[in-house]
This record gives structure tokens, sequence and C-alpha cells, in this order.
């Protein structure tokens, strides 16, 4: 099936997150769809599939306009979309999984939707057991699974959004190879990745999406020089030269230490972790979503216990004492949805300054305000004491959140901080974490956003499908090279020179 | 030996509005929404059909309004919590006070005024079986149609396509949302199709079990089938065995106050939810992360048996219990 | 200026709604029975408040009452829904009766006082119970507490017809009176113990200065907005809950010490008579600000004292009194939903 988007258009907020889209992809082959983190990628596939609708433009399948109320809809009309966590039945078998609101008359018994199934699985080399319950498998096999479930409900173009995030080496062979076998029979594949080499292996045209534009506007034939690509993904500036900022000698010791960690989380093992994160440094965590900051920064904060090894704080070995007693030695913990765990909505700042409080049998309420009014000036939050959280702008709620930090924090982990903000909230916010680090602090942040990594951090730390990186003084990485390094370019390569 | 098949016989009458209100309770729970008005709907419809049919002389109008009743605060519950993002524990256990009164209200009229009753009616020939026929096949219709509301739930949730939405409904929702199906809408059927069946349970007690109204009539059947549904995981047939062990103990309760004449035996009546909780208390204890470890710890030879039966008794709920919707 | 008025209206129409659609629906109920609503209404909204003695039994149910609102005021503050309350209230009268049977020579004074710590102990002890039930065992607050009050009222059975019973015959109706001089002091003709509602009245100045000004108020506010971000911002979520829950068990068991000691003067089997239950809706209906308690509970005491009059002058069932304070709470809920 030929699909195509006129003038596509969506806004979040304030954010266009995608701009006037015109492309189109053609049955039969697979198309690369390219862009950093933030670009527009995923907006569009779900417009595509129905998950979102759009302020402006059309979606034309087969030259015909169509409106998609909901994933519904753009089934029947032959799209299915592989989420990068596929949206399946934990609780059911492969089979039931299948058979779930499968579109009427497709598979007229137990038996033919078995038959069909392992007849699929065969003929896309995926190999399958139709009985296995899904909390059983793999985020690789239940990708496989959801792939053979879309097909056999009548997909006619397939998108998979960061397909290969999650899963193991051998899987991702095995998938190249089905979506090669699906598009030569005919159907369209969607393939949207950030990882160049993939797509270079894979597709046979690139779109590349920036700011939520298409770059240059249209499709470009594969291959294209990787350069050339980089450019298109992450403007000039992103293959202009490092500025050089040398790193001051650090004698403090280590506000963290990690010594031969193993933890397991979901999907993911990380093994044999030995790091020293010393103060006043800013660490970026590079990676894709899921490939081991969270579960690192979870290890940090004292949220999760590793399996083994040791978690020492200023030398205080704090393993498994749970996240109270990590942050009664200094380690703050700033989560990304700053709503959902970060702060109470309900509650203004001067209650939070009265939460913070840690003596006395009343609030001192006064000394609350006192502090909130202080923190709104230092930090020019748009607010007044009183005004609850929730209805602070997300820029605002961030400042507030940095300005709940106590004095004696040494150790600040911050999730993704400048998320959903603006450039001068962000420019803000970096400053104050600067100014904490200057102070002696030592910053650990997660960012999809390489830019913001490149421009911010001391030291950079890449973590790739599951393992962490040894870390990489700022001064000797290059945009693309860390591009490269996310995707999996090089990294055996970085971790053996660091052994 | 044949006092202790006319007893069991007793025991599956006994449970019979249990079960039928449990199979209800089971399926509203199943696609996600809980349901927590059923004390005071049960007590509502048991009234609503106990006045119908006296008035109208007919039983199955009594059920059928009965039943009317249960659907309309099922949909009440479905409209302010699953459209008007209310809690649904809040707004269940306010209806279930609410329904409560308005039963006691509505109903004094009818206190004690005797009505009509379920007939009798044995199977012929099966009746006259030997122990299966004084098992099954003495009874009357609503108890037969207990029995055979249990193999329906069961293959309707594990039997059918249907089934397999209603529980995806309850386990993630947005996975059947991205199959194009509308989860509101259908939670609202599975509701309201409980809340029929709880409301004919409620009838089975006034029509039948407890034939005749009165202030508080079914006892708090709502709260124990409640907890009957947590207790037997969400999984028919050990929904219905929950209710028949409920039943049995609240016979031996009655028994034993003629046995234990200096004994307040009224105390015994209360003891079946006690030691419901208390079993569901240690099996979650048995299957806790931590009992599993010191679990792993044990010799070999003990630890597949113990094991396979902490997993054979632990009851997961539907991951999406209770939970809003909200579209990925 | 004009927006503001919009949302002045847009605020009031809400409330207004729900009342009229809690006395409509009331009113179809009273309809359907043949009796003028309006008499009825007079009878369940000013009945209370016609003769003096109807005004002190009043005063000794919204005692309780309030009691038990205030205490779950607390726990739905934590995020809790204390569905055991009511087997709190039992347990702290039978723990009140303890010290009251044991030494009936001592000192009334110190009697009370040793029966009303007894009694806070017992509910307490019954609180922390479901609190260990959903920290450990994971089962939900709502079944724990269901399955206590089951076991309260099984327990309050057994003394009644078991060691309590009465002299010449075990009776359901009832142990034995207390000794007159037992009793809570009260106005004879009356039936009013002032210290009842003056307890209630210094539990609710109490509970709202803990819940509004100390730390401890609003880190139990902060655990019940939003757990994670509590414990992120340095509170001890489980404790607090655990804490809110002991505190409504206290003061439960209060309301059934005075039950024991100013109103049925015995341990009865339906010592608690459905009041816990009737103050989850007084809770639910005054959303965990304490201010509204006071008002709510008294409205509430007041039509349940009124409607005791409905069987007699107009031939239908006291009821309604529930019917009208559940419609009420269920529409005030709905007033409350965003729409979407």
């Amino acid at each position: 099936m030929h699909i195509a988007v006129e003038h596509l258009t969506k806004r979040f907020g304030s954010v266009c997150a995608n701009d006037r889209l015109t492309v189109s992809f053609a049955a039969g082959q697979i198309h690369g769809v390219l862009g950093e983190n933030g670009a527009g990628k995923s907006t569009l596939m779900k417009l595509l599939s129905g998950y979102i609708q759009p302020d402006e433009g059309r979606i034309v399948f087969n030259d015909m306009p169509r409106r998609l109320r909901g994933p519904g809809d753009a089934l029947a009309a032959g799209v299915g979309m592989v989420q990068q966590e596929p949206l399946d039945i934990p609780a059911f078998t492969v089979l039931e999984n299948l058979l779930c609101a499968a579109p009427p008359g497709i598979f007229r018994s137990r038996r033919a939707a078995q038959t069909a199934l392992l007849e699929l699985a065969g003929r896309l080399g995926f190999p399958v057991d139709p009985a296995a319950r899904l909390d059983q498998l793999t985020i690789g096999q239940r990708q496989q699974v959801e792939i053979m479930r879309l097909l056999l409900c009548g997909a006619q173009v397939l998108i998979l959004d960061e397909p290969t995030t999650g899963i193991t080496a051998a899987q991702a062979r095995a998938l190249f190879a089905a979506l090669r076998q699906i598009a030569a029979e005919g159907r369209t594949v969607l393939f949207v990745s950030h990882k160049l080499e993939e797509v270079a292996e894979l597709c046979h045209t690139v779109t590349v999406l920036r700011n939520g534009q298409v770059v240059p506007p249209g499709q470009l034939p594969m291959p294209q020089p990787q350069e050339y690509l980089l450019v298109l993904m992450f403007g000039e500036s992103g293959a202009a030269p490092p500025i050089y900022r040398p790193l001051p000698a650090i004698d403090a010791p280590p506000v963290w230490e990690l010594r031969n960690i193993t933890v397991r989380s979901g999907a993911l093992h990380l093994v044999e972790l030995n790091h020293r994160f010393p103060a006043g440094r800013i660490i970026g965590l590079a990676g894709l979503d899921g490939s081991g900051q969270q579960v690192l920064l979870r290890l940090l904060a004292g949220q999760q216990a590793p399996d083994r090894g040791q978690v020492l704080v200023n030398g205080r070995d704090l393993t498994g004492a749970g996240a109270l007693a990590f942050r009664q030695a200094g380690v703050e913990y700033l989560p990304a949805d700053r709503l959902h765990d970060g702060m109470i909505g309900a509650l203004s700042l001067a209650d939070h300054f009265a939460l913070l409080q840690r003596d006395g049998l009343l609030v001192d309420r006064r000394r609350a305000e006192e502090l909130a009014r202080q923190a709104i000036a230092d930090y020019q939050i748009k607010a007044t004491p009183v005004t609850p959280i929730a209805s602070l702008s997300g820029g605002n709620q961030q400042r507030a959140m940095l300005a709940l930090i106590p004095p004696t924090a040494c150790g600040i982990l911050a999730e993704q901080p400048t998320r959903g903000l603006d450039v001068a909230s962000a420019r803000a916010i970096w400053s104050r974490l600067q100014a904490r680090r200057d102070d002696g602090c030592c910053i650990i942040f997660s960012s999809p956003d390489l830019d913001e990594i490149m421009e911010y951090s001391d030291e950079v730390i890449v973590c790739f499908a599951g393992r962490i990186g040894p870390p990489i003084p700022r001064a000797l990485l290059s945009a693309s090279r860390l591009a490269e390094l996310i995707g999996g370019v090089g990294f055996d390569a970085l971790v053996n020179v660091a052994r | 030996m044949d006092q202790l098949w006319i007893d069991l016989a007793a025991v599956l009458a006994a449970a019979a509005p249990l079960v039928i209100a449990a199979m209800g309770e089971t399926l509203s729970e199943r696609a996600g929404v809980i349901n927590l008005s059923l004390d005071g709907t049960m007590l509502l419809a048991a009234m609503t059909g106990f006045a119908v049919a006296l008035t109208t002389g007919n039983l199955l109008l009594g059920f059928a309004a009965a039943a009317l009743v249960g659907a309309a605060i099922a949909a009440v519950l479905g409209l302010f919590s699953l459209t008007l993002g209310q809690s649904q524990t809040a707004v269940g256990f306010v209806l279930a006070l609410l329904c409560t009164d308005l039963s006691s209200f509505l109903g004094a009229p009818f206190v004690r005024v005797p009505g009509p009753a379920v007939p009798f009616t044995p199977i012929p020939a099966l009746a006259d079986v030997p122990v299966l026929g004084t098992l099954f096949f003495r009874h009357d219709p609503v108890i037969y149609a207990s029995f055979l509301i249990i193999p329906a739930t069961a293959y309707l949730l594990y039997g059918t396509r249907l089934g397999l939405i209603v529980r995806a409904l309850g386990e993630r929702p947005a996975a059947v949302y991205a199959r194009g199906i509308d989860v509101i809408r259908w939670r609202y059927a599975m509701l309201i199709t409980g809340g029929a069946l709880v409301g004919i349970a409620g009838a089975a007690f006034s029509l039948d079990l407890k034939q005749g109204w009165s202030y508080r009539h079914t006892f708090g059947a709502g709260w124990i089938v409640l907890a009957i549904v947590i207790f037997g995981g969400w999984r028919p047939w050990r929904v219905a065995l929950g209710c028949y062990l409920f039943a049995v103990l609240e016979i031996v309760a009655t028994r034993s106050q003629s046995a234990l004449p200096n004994f307040p035996t009224q105390i015994i009546q209360v003891a079946p939810f006690v030691l419901m909780i208390f079993v569901l208390a240690l099996v979650n204890l048995a299957s806790s992360p931590a009992a599993m470890r010191r679990a792993a710890t044990l010799p070999q030879i003990w630890q597949r048996p113990l094991l396979g039966a902490i997993n054979r008794l632990r009851a997961t709920a539907p991951a999406a219990l209770g939970q809003p919707f909200e579209r990925p | 200026m004009r927006t503001d008025r919009l949302k002045l209206v847009a605020s009031l129409t809400r409330p207004v709604l729900a009342l009229v659609a809690a006395f409509a629906l009331t009113t179809l109920a009273l309809l359907s029975t043949g009796v003028s609503p309006l008499e009825a209404y007079r009878l369940v909204l000013f009945g209370a408040f016609s003769t003096p003695v109807r005004l002190s039994d009043m005063i000794m149910l919204a005692a309780p009452l309030l009691l038990c609102a205030v205490g779950l005021s607390i726990t739905f503050a934590g995020g809790l829904y204390n569905l055991g309350v009511e087997g709190q209230m039992i347990a702290g009268a039978i723990a009140a009766m303890v010290p009251l049977r044991l030494w009936p020579d001592w000192p009334p004074l110190l009697l009370w006082l040793l029966s009303g710590l007894s009694g806070a102990t017992g509910g307490v002890v019954w609180a922390l119970l479901i609190g260990a039930l959903r920290q450990y065992a994971n089962v939900s607050e709502i079944f724990a507490g269901l399955g206590m009050n089951f076991l309260a009222s099984g327990l309050a059975l057994y003394m009644v017809l078991g060691p309590w019973r009465r002299q010449t015959s075990a009776s359901l109706s009832g142990t034995d009176l207390l000794p007159r001089d037992l009793w809570l002091p009260t106005i004879d003709r009356l039936r009013l113990a002032p210290a009842a509602p003056l307890i209630a009245l210094l539990a609710l100045a109490v509970v709202w200065w803990a819940l509004t000004k100390t730390r401890w108020g609003l880190e139990v506010r902060a655990v019940g907005l939003n757990p994670a971000a509590a414990g992120r911002l340095g509170v001890a979520a489980a404790r607090r809950m655990a804490e809110t829950l002991a505190a409504c068990g206290a003061l439960a068991g209060i309301a059934g010490m005075l039950q024991v000691v100013a109103v049925h003067h015995a341990l009865i089997p339906n010592i608690s008579s459905g009041i816990g239950l009737l103050g989850l809706l007084v809770a639910l209906l005054a959303r965990a600000d304490p201010r509204w308690l006071l008002p709510i509970a008294v409205a509430f005491a007041s039509f349940t004292v009124g409607s005791i009059q409905l069987p007699l002058t107009l031939g239908i069932d006291s009821a309604i009194a529930g019917v009208l304070q559940g419609a009420l709470v269920l529409f005030a809920l709905v007033a409350r939903a965003r729409v979407r």
C-alpha cells in the first residue's frame, strides 16, 4: 500500500511536533525514518497509525484520504504499528493474544489461527511457541509476535518504532531478514530509528526529520554518505569542533562508588559495574530509551538495590539501605515526570518547603513562605508561595524542583532535566545546575537530546543495550561520534580501550 | 450416609445466590471495574423482585425487575466512574449504603408479607438417580441456573473470543484499544451484565432461598461475594468453590447451634468472612518475594511441591483492576 | 471581572445542582409511598430540633458520629479507605468495658479515664491489624477492614452471650446495665451527657490543628496526595499511613467507649449501630476538610434522629434519612467530577 501525508501538522501546547509535513512512502520497500529524539518521528508514526489525530493536513492511503479516529481504524485500513514496548496482553498466551479482538472472519477457529501463525512464523524465520505466555518472553520475542499479529490481521503497512532497542543482536538480524521478506511480498515497512548503520543496512529510502520538518523536503534514496545524514539530523553545529574545557583534577573522594554491581531490571541485565563518580562534575548519560540509564539512576538513588555488589555514597556503604537513607546521605533525585513522582501537584511551593523541615512539632509556615519567596526570586519562578504546583508551567515546575534541593545535597540525579521546556527555561535550569556543580556537587543526568549532553556534560557515559560505557571527557568527543556510540558503533572498542 | 448427600445438596442450594452474584462480579472485575455497591444492589434487587412478583403474581417479572435494578445501579456506577472519572471505590461504597437504605425504605410495606416463591421442581427420571439425583436434580430452577452459570462463565471467559476481549480489558486496556475496541463502552457492557446477574442473585434470596422480605434481608451477602471473588482469584470455578465453602461453613454454624447449647454460636456466623480474609492474607504472604526467596533456600525435595502449591494458590488480580482507562 | 463572576457562578452551580438532584431522588422515593413529601421533610430536616429530648438525642448521636468522621478525615487525608472504622468502634467499646467490669468500685473519674484509654487502645489495635494486612499481606484496606468488622461484631456477640452475659440469662439485648454511678454524668430528663459532645469537639479541634498546623499533618496530606513524591521528598510514607490508621482507630475506639458509658450504659451486640459507616459518608462529603465535618455531622445526625418519628406519624420507614444522606454524598461526588 502506498501511503502519503500532506501538510500534516500536530501541536502539543506551544510545541509544534509535526510542522506541515509532506512525504510519501511507496509500497514494497523499507523506508527509514531518521531523526534525533524529539525530531517528530514518533508523532508522525502515531498520526499514521491513528493513536493521535492531526490538527491540520491529511493522510492518504492508496490515493484515498483517510480520517483515522483510532488505531482500530488504521488497522482496518491496513496500517499496523509495533510500539517499542509491544501493546500486547502480558497475561495471555501467544495464541490468545493473536485471537484477542482480531478482525471478524479472519480466523475461523483456534486451530486455523495456530496454523496461520506457524506458517507465517516459518516464512519469516521467527521461532514461536503458540502456547507460551507473553510475560515469559523477551521484548524481542514479543516484538516478533506483534509483527506477526499485525500481518495476520491484514496490515499492508508495518510501522516499527525504534525496533532494535532492547533486543539482542541475533534478534535484530532475524528482524531485518523478516522485514526484507515482508517488503518483498509487496508490503510497506516504515523503520523509525536513529541508528544510522541500521538504516544504511536495511532501508531503500530515508526520510530525515528535524524540528518537526522533513529535511531536505521529500525522501532520499539510500545509500547516502553517513556524514551527510548526520548533518541533516543534528544540523551543522553537530559537526562543529568541540570547545575544549579542561577538567580540574579532583582529590575529593567520589560522591558515588559502585563496586562489582550486578543488577537486573526487566529485560536489562547490568553486570560488573565498577564506577566512581567524582564531586564537582556534570556527567551526562547518553543512550536510547531503555539502554540502562534509568536503571543506573535508580541504583544511584537507592530506589533499586543491586543483586550483588556495593553502592557507596561519600565512602559509606549504603547497599540496600533504601531511598530515604540515600537522601539523608545527600543524594537528590529529580524524576522526569515532575508531577507523577517529583512533587505534589495540589500543594504549593511553600508547602513543599514546609515538608522539607525536619524538626519541630509545628510547620514553620512563615519560614517556609520566606524560603519559597526567596526561591521564587532566585530561580525566577512565576508563582506565588501559595500557588499549587500543578498550576505552574513545566519550566516553573522544574525550577521549583531545583529550588527544593537542600543545600546539603552532594549528588544530584536528574532524569531528563529539561524535558518539555523551551530554550530559555532550559538554559536557566542549566545555569542553576552548573552553579551546584561549581559548589562541589556531582550531577548525573540523562537526556535523549544529544545536543544537551554535548553542551553541558563534563564527562559522558554512553549506555548501549544494558551496558554502561566508561566516562569519556567531553573534550574528546564529537557529536557525530556520540551519535555513533549510542547506536553501538565502536562501543565495544571503547569498552575494550577502557579495560 | 444418605444424610450426608442431603446436607451437601442443601449446601449447593444455599450457595446459589452467592454463586450467581459472584459470577456477575467476576465478569465486571475481569473487565477491570470493581462494583463495590454489591451489598446494596442485592438488597434493592431482592426487595424489588419480591415486590414485583407479589403485586403481579408473576415470578419471572420479579426476576426481570431485579435484573433491571442491578443493571441500572451498575450503569450509575459506570456513569460516575467510567465517564465522569470518579473513584470506583468511593462511588461504589456510597451506592452500597444508599441502595441499602432505599431497600429498607421502599420495602417497608412488604416486610414479612407472605409471597410467591420459586417452586421445587425435581427433574423427572434424573432425580431418582442415587446420590447424583439428590445432589443435583432435586432443586428448583434458580439453583439449576446457579449450576449452569459456573461453566457458562468459565466458558465465556476462557473459551470464546468475547472472553479474550473481556480479560484483556482488565489486563491491558491499552492493547484492546490498539485493536480498535471501545474500552469504555465494553467496560460498561460487562459492568451492566454483571450488575444484572447480581440483581438476579438478590431476587434469588427473596423469591427462593430466604423467601419474603425483611430489613437487611441478605445479611451482608454482597460484601461476602466481593471477598469471595478475590479469594477465588477471579477464576470462575475457584470463585464458585469459595461460595460453596462459605455455604458449608454457614450450615456448620447453624447445625452446631443445637450441638453446642452452651456456646454462643452466633459468633460462628461471622467466622466464614474472617477465615476467608485470613486465608487470603496467608496466601499473599506465602507468595511474597521475601517468602519466595526463603523458599529458594530449602532443599530441592521440598522446593518443587511448595512452590507448585504457592503458584496454584496465588491469585493475581487483573492488572488494570479499578484503574481509569487513559488512551495511550 | 466578568470571567471571575462566571467562575463564581459556575463554582456555585454544581453544588446547588447536586443538592437539587439529591432532594429530587429522595422526593421520588417519598412520593412512591403516597405521603406528602413536605410533611416528611419537615420531620426529617427539623424534627430533631422540635423538643429538647430530641435535640439531646441528636447531640448524643452527633458526638460519636463526629468522632468517627474526624478520624476518617485523617485516613482520607492519608489516602486510605478505612471501612474498618465500624469494627474499630466495636473493639473500642469492648475494650472500654474491661476496666468497668474489672474494678467497678474504683472512683468513677479514674474509671472513665481508664475506660477511654482502653477503648482507644482497642481501636488502635484493630486499626493497626488492618495496616499490617495491607502492608505485609497485600490485602486491600477495604477488605481487611470488612474482615475486621465481622471479627469485632463476632467478638461483641461472644462477650454479650458468653463471659459478660446477664446474670438472669444470656440475652441478645446486651449485658447488664452498668452501675448508675459509672454512667457518664447525664442530664436525666434529656438523656444528655454533655461530656460526649465536648470530647468530640475537642477531637475535632485537635485533629484540625494536627492536620493543618503540624509537620505530621502536612506529611500525611503529602502521602495521601502522592506517596511516591512524598517519599522522594523524604517522608516515611508507609509509616505515616499506619499512623493515620492508628489515629482513626483511637478516635473510633473513644466513640465506642462513649456508646458504652454515655448512651447504652451496657455492651450491646450492635453497639456501633452503623455510625462508623455513616461517618464515612460524612468524611467523604467533607472531602477531608475538617471545617465541614461539624456542620455535616450535625446535619446527618439530625436527619437520622428526625426520621425516627416517621413510622409513627406518617407510617413510612425511617430509612429515608439514609437515602437522603447517601444521595447527597453521591451527587456531591459527581459535582466534583472534571468534565472531559
